[in-house]
């Protein structure tokens, strides 16, 4: 390794050289492939190995289940819809193949558009480049339909990494949940690529292939809204998730292993985790009461807890430190308030069936106030001991 | 009443190199150095000028805002060097040990039958006033004031830090007068707050005329800032001096024996140190004496704990507030892909992103690498864990960053210190420096509400 530091160093471009991208890059590439070596000069004289780098690098790795299970999803909703050439199943090297084809391109452009961008701005700021994009830039494919035009996700990527990150001072600066704001922002701008019973699988066809008769790309979710709560896939299912749906949402287990790798890790808040499932929960549980004829109420809390992209959005959307509560006890407010709003919206709204994407943001919005409230009543016990002193 | 506290939350650091309960042999002294920086917020005015002649207690400089608080020399002999530092900042005063021994005499006799004036007039005059701090904010104590309470710590809970049961061992009467002096100049309580995790020494679980309180946990239970806070928290407008067991000890010398005996226990520890001791030296005392033969190379030199010390080069000397001389490795050194969890360099780390967390006792080398690169807050909850006060410490971080008085008042900053985040530093995934915001921030608020 002496060797490859040796040939970084000597690589190093001058700081306020000409071309200031050149510096970020490599400062970028070096402190990827090295921790450097400063050592403490003000205030304590050890620390502990943990720094952002990894603790963002955990939770990529929590999703890569997620990413792994959607890449053979993508191909297995695909060829569920077409009838088998010659009578023969497809395989499932078929499916693996299909999808990695269709997400990795995702992958690439999110990575590529938001890091980009991120070199330019610490390029022109004279910072190092900032570790948060790794994670949104892993949850922003995972989040997106299967077939959306890849010039839209590039745009989408852009405003949010520009206007949602980095004019408020970059990483651990932003109000809203950065992958969250890239897919509000699709499906604001191209709601017609963003909804609807065609965008969640591909059905494109190669030669000699046909679309099974009667076929319906609808998700779950857009079943249980047009009142189609029989077309809706069970339980056991919604929870493997060979279901329709965005890119990562679909298997409750995948996400269970990541949040799992989480948990275990301390890295995400198993307060927000729990209470935004309990939230959900109460909602979903009074929608039952009031149910009446709708079939969509009638729904049970646990079927309303996993279909769609609520469990995905729980585990890692609410959990983003730097936009939730920082408050231990704000947490358990903020995670009830995402729960019962994101089944909220999406039962009581038809034209936003997704709902968790609303009530992350509506939550982050929010977080603020939450956090307010809890030190003000810090702050007015210290005034209270104040007077009583 | 004495009050018995648990403090749940912290963590103690285990460090190779602690040091055995033996002394090793005294070393001679060459000289000493007393740094006005050890005093933050101090202005000192020279008593004193180059090749001036002193004995142990006379004055060397004095505090400018108070010209009655002085600072004495810790030995006899003759001063040879001022050095200073941008816009003629004293930064430090040596003075050549002559090994004459001579002594400044000062009231001799039992504190508890002398008059507030007489105690408060023997410490000033004599040079221990400057043990004696103050909360809030953390700098030597005002004479003019009566705090509302005296706490002293009888242990401390750092990492390889030194046992002030062991020092303190036989000395009971010593200790007494030094806690009866102390008594004397407050209406308020003593508290002197011994740990509950072992049993106390016979000096501290014996002495009268104090409150005695218990308090376990893990560090920073040591912490007299935290101990306060569980005891009686100090409210906006209400003063509490602060002091540890180790510096009672010479003001009970002094009224005892009636001269500075600037003389102390430290400890030698460190993973850097090859045979880690309690030695017996003197404030001020020269680093390459005391680490004569014992010191190994690629060591990083701490007067002090590696929490909360100052970094000294190997002629540097001891500080004033120090009991502690820990050398580590320096570190330095850049890791390949060093911040991957769980594989290839595991570091050690109290999140559980390292394997470390399987072995949650065994003895680790940390050097002094920052292990990272500065950020911005991310990461929610962790300051938390490490810091048992009914305080937000990151809120209250950032609103010192923002320099926001109200807020800071509003969220207690009379009551915190810099070494009471020295933990949550330590743990911090941001590499936030954060004991430098803090200090930064008490100095801008005793600036603008005096």
């Amino acid at each position: 390794m002496k060797a490859l530091e040796d040939f970084m160093q000597k690589m190093k471009p001058k700081s306020d050289g000409k071309f200031p991208i050149a510096h970020a890059v490599w400062d970028g590439t070096y402190t990827f492939l090295f921790v450097p070596g400063h050592t403490n000069k003000n205030g304590v004289h050890i620390r502990d190995s943990v720094d952002l780098k990894r603790t963002m690098i955990i939770v990529v790795l929590s999703l890569i289940p997620c990413l792994l299970f959607g890449i053979f999803n993508v191909g297995h909703q695909h060829f569920l819809a077409l009838n088998p050439i010659d009578g023969i199943p497809y395989s499932f090297l078929d499916k693996i193949i299909f999808g990695t084809i269709k997400v990795l391109p995702l992958v690439i452009i999110s990575y590529g558009v938001g890091l980009g961008i991120e070199f330019v701005f610490a390029a022109i700021n004279k910072h190092p480049i900032q570790e948060g994009f790794l994670v949104s830039g892993m949850l922003i494919p995972l989040i997106v339909p299967v077939d959306i035009p890849w010039a839209m996700l590039a745009v989408a990527v852009a405003f949010a990494v520009v206007l949602g990150k980095e004019v408020f001072g970059g990483t651990g600066m932003n109000v809203l949940n950065i992958a969250m704001v890239t897919r509000a922002f699709l499906f604001f701008a191209y709601p017609t690529k963003m909804s609807g019973d065609k965008v969640w699988t591909n059905t494109s066809l190669d030669e000699g292939q046909t679309l099974v008769d009667g076929y319906s790309g609808a998700t779950a979710l857009g079943n249980a809204v047009e009142g189609g709560v029989d077309a809706i896939p069970s339980i056991m299912e919604s929870i493997i998730g060979t279901i329709p749906g965005s890119v990562g949402e679909t298997s409750i287990i995948a996400i269970g292993l990541g949040a799992l790798l989480l948990l275990l890790t301390g890295i995400g808040s198993w307060r927000i985790m729990l209470s935004t499932f309990v939230g959900g929960f109460l909602m979903a549980s009074v929608f039952n009461l009031v149910a009446g004829d709708n079939l969509f109420m009638q729904l049970t809390p646990l079927n309303q807890l996993v279909i769609g992209g609520f469990a995905f959005g729980a585990v890692f959307m609410a959990t983003d430190p730097v936009t939730g509560t920082q408050t231990n006890s704000g947490q358990w407010s903020y995670g009830i308030l995402i729960g019962i709003l994101a089944i909220l919206i999406r039962v009581a709204n038809p034209a936003y069936p997704e709902g968790m994407m609303l009530a992350v943001l509506i939550g982050n919005v929010c977080a603020p106030l939450i956090d307010h409230v809890v030190i003000q009543s810090n702050i007015k016990k210290r005034l209270n001991r104040l007077k009583t002193a | 009443m004495s009050k018995d506290v648990k403090i749940r939350k912290g963590v103690n650091i285990k460090l190779k190199g602690i040091a055995e309960k033996l002394y090793a042999d005294a070393a001679t002294n060459s000289d000493v150095v007393l740094k006005p920086t050890d005093f933050p917020g101090l202005i000192p005015k020279l008593s004193v000028k180059v090749g001036a002649k002193v004995k142990a207690g006379s004055p060397i400089f004095y505090n400018k805002e108070n010209d009655k608080v002085l600072f004495t020399s810790p030995i006899s002999g003759e001063v040879i060097e001022i050095n200073r530092g941008e816009k003629r900042k004293i930064l430090e005063i040596k003075v050549k040990v002559d090994g004459a021994n001579t002594f400044e005499s000062f009231k001799q006799g039992d504190p508890s039958s002398m008059s507030r004036e007489e105690v408060l007039d023997n410490m000033l005059k004599s040079g221990v006033w400057p043990f004696i701090r103050q909360r809030p904010f953390d700098i030597i104590a005002d004479p003019m004031v009566t705090p509302k309470a005296i706490h002293v710590t009888a242990f401390d809970s750092s990492p390889l830090a030194p046992d002030f049961g062991f020092i303190a061992h036989g000395e009971s009467l010593v200790l007494q007068a030094g806690l009866d002096a102390l008594a004397k100049l407050t209406e308020g309580t003593v508290h002197l707050n011994i740990t509950g995790n072992t049993n106390a020494d016979e000096a501290f679980a014996s002495a009268k005329n104090v409150q005695i309180n218990k308090i376990s946990g893990p560090h920073p239970a040591g912490n007299v800032g935290i101990q306060m806070h569980h005891i009686d928290p100090i409210n906006k407008g209400e003063v509490v001096w602060t002091l540890n067991a180790l510096e009672v000890l010479t003001i009970g010398r002094l009224f005892k024996d009636g001269k500075f005996d600037a003389s102390r226990s430290i400890v030698v520890a460190g993973s850097k140190i090859t045979t880690p001791k309690y030695v017996k030296t003197v404030m001020g005392a020269n680093i390459k004496d005391i680490l004569k033969g014992n010191l190994e190379d690629g060591a990083r030199i701490i007067s002090g704990n590696p929490l909360t010390g100052n970094q000294v080069q190997e002629n540097g000397h001891l500080g004033f507030y120090n009991y502690q001389i820990t050398a580590i490795p320096a570190g330095g050194e850049p890791r390949f892909f060093g911040w991957f969890p769980f594989f290839g360099f595991n570091g050690f780390s109290l999140s559980r992103t390292s394997l470390s967390f399987l072995s949650p006792n065994k003895e680790r080398d940390l050097d002094a690498n920052i292990n990272g690169e500065e950020r911005a807050f991310v990461m929610a909850g962790q300051y938390e864990q490490f810091f048992p006060m009914d305080i937000f410490p990151v809120h209250l971080v950032k609103s010192m960053i923002y320099k926001d008085i109200d807020l800071m008042e509003n969220l207690g900053i009379y009551e915190v210190a810099p070494e009471d985040f020295a933990l949550c530093e330590y743990a911090c995934t941001s590499k936030i420096e954060t004991q430098k915001i803090v200090r930064e921030a008490l100095d801008l608020v005793r600036k603008e509400t005096s």
